[in-house]
């Protein structure tokens, strides 16, 4: 498999904390994988770094090929990665249809528009009002985001992340927060665009059921460093893995 | 997300300027005066809330671009006594000079932001008072005509008195007033917003924030200079006072008073802010404590502002038409 994404030598410091420590790893296209690793193992520092949130110290980040370790964020978005985010990231004040139509209208280069009224991008509210039927909140689209339910604001999350039309999208804790039926609709939607929009979907997530049942492949990180990778069967069974993650489960 | 007006709110408008037009027929001097001033502000103020209400971006330093356009205009309707040059330049100048610091300003926010844009406010005021070659000291510029409106060779029309020049304000504030509405209802006023909830999330959908941010800062010093260059020809003066980070807070009072959210909320706020202070003043010589009192109480009972009470009531109400 070709890499999507690679990184080589990645390394950030906060202070006196190592947060990311030499990392060198491949994302392939087309491989839906997880990231696990303890608390401060250096899981969203990589997403950080990847997508262009810190800046690393030293590395280098490689996507389709070229090197975007400087790149702008909304260059590197315009490339074709996107993301979302740990802690809920949406735009509250604004509907859930305009909250939608802001990547729609960006991917199409007519975000800075100043001279017409919005509901003359008819080709953009109409892609955004199917997005928003694909992830189930149609009949939200007049209300404030930030009166949807917690829920219904991580769906809007994904599609938000997903309207960029990204070829690798990385979801931190896309699950967190959720009960039972909200996970199963958010897991049921990422394998879906995984197959229709052919998203590569890289996740960052704590919940073992949710890795274990989504994954074809995982990565796990401790200390700022990749300790082992592998098919979920491996991982399940890498004895160090056990030891340092897995087994505090137990 | 529709930037229409109700059938109820156009009627409305189509009446208040309707009236506002034929306000020298019916009214005297100095409601006509009164009239130039709130809507000088009125644009101002809607120019500071493209960046406070709109983007997020809180700046104490708009009354530098104020006087940049009224600076500008002074000077070149002293040299040239063409009452569009004037503004146009005075325009051009505050546009121009809120490019600049905006390329400094806008890579920072909150506070930071907010402390940069006071500092280059008052820099913009020493320079009115320090540079008197040019600005006159703090004598300032005086004896600027109300030049008449022409273009060579295409027309010429006079504007020396009071009740003509108020046409211009008005013909020149509605333009700006109908150009911003169109703008926040744009694609370009969507991203904006999307800037003010979340730079982040904003960032990470593909939009360049930084940039929107300098669009966002240059228009808003273009419209404190169309509102700058409005002045001088009015007063026939100006001095450096109008630079000061005082002058600053005019906008940030009216808008907080007439409300962030509501598009008419700095132009209702304007209205406010010299109705009150008018009143006030005519009562006591310590019309600032009183005004103060009041500012206090309309800003604490209606925390969205005033337009807040229509917002809501607008939000309430079942829509007549749906959005395309």
């Amino acid at each position: 498999m070709t890499d999507l994404l690679a990184t080589q030598g990645l390394s950030k410091r906060f202070g006196d904390f190592v947060a990311m420590n030499g990392v060198t790893l491949g994302l392939p296209a087309g491989r839906l994988t997880a990231i696990i690793g303890p608390n401060g193992a250096g899981k969203t520092t990589f997403i950080n770094l990847a997508t262009g949130a810190h800046l690393p110290d030293t590395g280098t980040v490689f996507f389709k090929g070229e090197a975007i370790t400087r790149l702008a964020v909304h260059r590197r978005i315009r490339k074709g990665l996107s993301r979302s985010f740990q802690i809920m990231n949406i735009f509250a004040q604004l509907s859930v249809l305009e909250n939608m139509l802001v990547p729609v209208l960006a991917r199409h280069g007519r975000a800075g528009i100043p001279s017409h009224r919005i509901e003359r991008e008819s080709a953009a509210i109409a892609e955004a009002r199917a997005l928003l039927r694909e992830i189930g909140l149609s009949g939200e689209e007049r209300l404030r985001a930030g009166a949807l339910s917690h829920g219904d604001q991580r769906l809007l999350e994904l599609g938000i992340a997903v309207a960029p039309a990204p070829e690798l999208c990385f979801l931190d804790e896309p699950s967190s927060g959720l009960t039972p039926v909200e996970r199963a609709r958010v897991l049921d939607l990422i394998r879906r665009f995984s197959a229709e929009r052919r998203t590569t979907f890289v996740i960052v997530e704590h919940d073992m059921d949710v890795v274990f049942s989504l994954a074809q492949w995982i990565v796990v990180m401790n200390r700022g460093q990749v300790l082992a990778e592998g098919p979920p069967a491996e991982i399940r069974e890498n004895r160090a893995v056990r030891e340092v993650y897995l087994g505090e489960l137990a | 997300m529709t930037g229409r007006l109700s059938r109820r709110a156009a009627t409305l408008v189509a009446l208040l300027v309707v009236a506002l037009f034929l306000l020298p027929w019916v009214a005297g001097h100095y409601p006509v005066y009164l009239a130039m001033q709130i809507l000088i502000l009125a644009v101002f103020s809607l120019g500071f809330n493209l960046l406070f209400g709109y983007t997020g971006l809180l700046s104490f330093g708009q009354a530098g671009f104020f006087a940049v356009g009224a600076y500008g205009c002074a000077k070149i309707l002293l040299a040239v006594p063409n009452l569009l040059l004037g503004i146009l330049g005075g325009v051009a100048a505050a546009g121009v000079a809120a490019l600049l610091l905006g390329i400094l300003s806008v890579r920072h926010t909150r506070i930071y932001f907010s402390m940069l844009t006071l500092a280059f406010g008052m820099m913009i005021f020493s320079i009115a008072w320090k540079w008197r070659d040019y600005t006159g000291g703090d004598d300032g510029l005086v004896g600027v005509p109300r030049a008449p409106l022409e273009i060579p060779g295409v027309f010429t029309v006079s504007v020396a008195a009071l009740d003509r020049y108020y046409y211009v304000v008005l013909v020149l504030s509605l333009v700006a007033i109908y150009v911003m509405h169109r703008l926040v209802h744009s694609p370009l006023g969507l991203t904006l917003q999307a800037i003010r909830d979340s730079e982040v999330r904003a960032e990470f959908a593909g939009v360049p924030v930084r940039k929107y941010r300098l669009a966002a800062f240059t228009i808003a010093g273009l419209y404190a200079g169309l509102a700058g260059a409005l002045l001088p020809p009015l007063e026939n003066t100006v001095t450096p006072p109008i630079a000061h980070w005082s002058t600053s807070a005019e906008p940030v009072l009216a808008t907080l008073m007439g409300g962030i959210h509501a598009f008419s909320g700095p132009i209702v706020g304007a209205f406010l802010f010299l109705v009150i202070k008018d009143v006030i003043f005519r009562f006591t010589e310590y019309w600032l404590i009183w005004f103060g009192v009041i500012v206090v109480a309309l800003v604490l009972g209606f925390p969205g502002g005033v337009m807040s009470i229509f917002e809501k009531r607008a939000r309430a109400a079942p829509r007549d038409e749906e959005p395309a």
